[in-house]
């Protein structure tokens, strides 16, 4: 049984136009809240950039899944046990998804369009990998299997951070292209 | 109806910052020795997971989507409120109470060492028209969390050019304590003996962080931050994290174990006008209310044991026995100078050293006090251990500026 409508069908008053607000007739409070934080990043994370200043992807076996994870995590979150060694692992991998981006962070368009997307690392288990962006290709060579390698900032400009990567590009034959 | 027991719980240890973990592995910890504790593996035998967690706390936004893999809940059902532990408890009492899980797992977890400006989380809480802009930004409290006071307004937002100081948003734990005061004929001295006693009661809980042997005169002699409120008024800030496992009655048979009952909770919040709304604690009173009914406690001050209560501040873990009718207005403080808030009183209160003792530990202070309850109903208390406890209270409230708190009540015996 439909219940009596209580609230009018059209609030009385005048609509709100775009002018009442330009003219600010509109009341509105404002703040920036200040707020910072600093997170510790763990055994594995610390590790993981660590070896990244050195040029090296590290992760860690879960002996139970025989697992290669990768970024490492100290827990296996299948099995819920522990992680047990670090392994090295390659700086290649295969694109596994990616996208073009045609715009910027702030929805503008962009003449280059970036690539980004998701890479398997060689020596991890299937599936495992990080995001990141590639270069050293044109947008129309990029696809999902393509063999790509890093490109590391100089040893001395890398700061323990995947973006010490400065991104993934194809692998050539008989060696990366300088 | 099901009744809803715990059958495991599981911490890690409380300090003042832990940068040698992360949060995820931190909150790992709680729950994997809680699930030991319990006898089961969380990948099979856990139906139901709940983090109760706030954004601004984590630095996280959506903090829910972060919380799955360290639970053991990847691609189970699991979900985050945003709220103290209790209303974590509380959640999970109704999901096994309507039948349709069997265990579930709850976790609470403070890691407020990664967030360097507490103060400016607190201050975000506040009404943004009419409360925010009467208080302000502040200065990055240190590493322990201690509260500053006050610092200049980097650039006024909207009005005058002039720079002006501005207060601490824990201003307001002086104006509730001072009409506390007022009005129960408590004295900054009786307050000052809740920092004494909980202090001194950490000597004796393993985990906690802030043990101390102190003097009244000490705590007196504290610079006062917020009159009345003094420096040692005020519990620090602490990393920590507790999970509990409940399950049903019958589950809980079926693995064998020895389970402590979780017979009744509540909660409320009352209205976030900081001006209007009551100074006594009101939250309490309601929430208490809900559970003692609950769990069918008719006069709480005889059956009730041994209590938890919210204690961030000297003064709140007196207005808090007050609220919960565990003592007369203004009869908390005589009940302390008796003895009979003591581990080996008649109302023993804050045996883990409470907040003050243990450390705040923000939206896990519910889990904190549920945690030290069971551990006291199942007689593992060791030094601390209340002789035949059989009916506890733990009691949050979720700190300035809130007027949010709950009640869960721990039985020995199935009710």
């Amino acid at each position: 049984m439909a219940k009596k409508q209580a609230m009018p069908k059209s609030a009385p008053g005048t609509h709100v136009s775009t002018k009442d607000i330009v003219n600010k007739k509109i009341a509105y409070t404002w703040w920036e809240p200040e707020v910072q934080y600093s997170w510790s990043v763990g055994p594995a994370m610390s590790r993981f950039l660590e070896e990244l200043k050195n040029g090296k992807i590290v992760g860690r076996k879960c002996r139970k899944c025989r697992r290669v994870i990768v970024p490492p995590r100290m827990f296996c979150e299948h099995c819920y046990g522990p992680t047990d060694e670090w392994v090295y692992l390659k700086d290649t991998g295969s694109v596994e998804t990616y996208s073009i981006s045609y715009l910027d962070a702030d929805a503008r368009r962009i003449k280059e369009p970036i690539l980004v997307g998701v890479v398997s690392i060689d020596g991890a288990s299937p599936k495992h990998g990080f995001m990141h962006y590639f270069g050293g290709m044109k947008p129309e060579e990029l696809h999902i299997g393509m063999k790509v390698k890093a490109v590391w900032k100089p040893k001395e400009e890398r700061e323990g951070s995947i973006r010490d990567i400065i991104y993934f590009e194809p692998v050539k034959k008989g060696g990366r292209k300088k | 109806m099901n009744k809803v027991c715990v059958i495991g719980v599981g911490h890690t240890d409380f300090n003042s910052m832990t940068p040698d973990m992360e949060w995820k592995e931190f909150m790992y910890e709680a729950c994997q020795k809680a699930y030991v504790d319990a006898g089961i593996d969380p990948r099979k035998d856990v139906d139901s997971f709940i983090t109760c967690a706030e954004d601004y706390y984590e630095g996280f936004g959506i903090f829910d989507e972060f919380v799955p893999d360290q639970i053991g809940a990847t691609l189970r059902p699991c979900g985050t409120v945003c709220g103290d532990g209790i209303h974590g408890l509380g959640n999970a009492f109704m999901q096994i109470k309507t039948g349709l899980m069997d265990i579930v797992a709850i976790e609470a977890h403070s890691k407020v060492s990664d967030l360097l400006t507490f103060g400016d989380v607190v201050l975000f809480a506040f009404d943004p028209v009419f409360e925010r802009p009467i208080s302000g930004p502040v200065e990055r409290p240190n590493f322990a969390g201690s509260p500053s006071y006050t610092k200049k307004a980097p650039k006024p937002l909207i009005g005058s050019s002039k720079e002006t100081e501005r207060i601490h948003p824990y201003f307001l734990a002086g104006l509730e304590m001072q009409h506390y005061l007022r009005k129960t004929g408590t004295t900054e001295e009786q307050c000052a003996k809740v920092v004494v006693k909980n202090k001194k009661n950490a000597f004796r809980n393993p985990y906690a962080d802030y043990e101390a042997r102190i003097r009244v005169e000490d705590v007196m002699e504290s610079e006062y931050m917020f009159k009345p409120v003094k420096s040692l008024d005020i519990a620090p800030t602490v990393d920590g994290a507790v999970c509990i496992v409940l399950a049903s009655h019958k589950k809980a048979k079926e693995l064998g174990v020895d389970p402590i009952y979780l017979s009744g909770f509540g909660y409320c919040s009352e209205t976030p006008w900081l001006s209007t709304r009551g100074m006594d604690a009101g939250y309490a009173k309601v929430a208490a209310k809900m559970a003692y009914k609950m769990a069918g406690i008719k006069k709480p001050r005889k059956e009730i044991d041994i209590v938890e209560v919210d204690d961030k501040f000297s003064y709140k873990e007196l207005q808090h026995l007050e609220s919960l009718g565990l003592a007369r207005s203004g009869e908390a403080a005589e009940l302390l100078e008796e003895g009979e808030l003591d581990v080996k009183g008649s109302l023993p209160t804050n045996t883990s050293g409470g907040l003050l003792g243990v450390g705040n530990c923000l939206e896990a202070t519910g889990l904190q006090k549920s945690l030290e309850i069971v551990t006291q109903l199942r007689g593992h208390a060791g030094k601390r251990q209340v002789p035949d406890c059989e009916v506890g209270l733990a009691q949050s409230w979720r700190g300035i500026p809130t007027g949010t708190g709950a009640v869960a009540i721990f039985t020995r015996e199935g009710r």
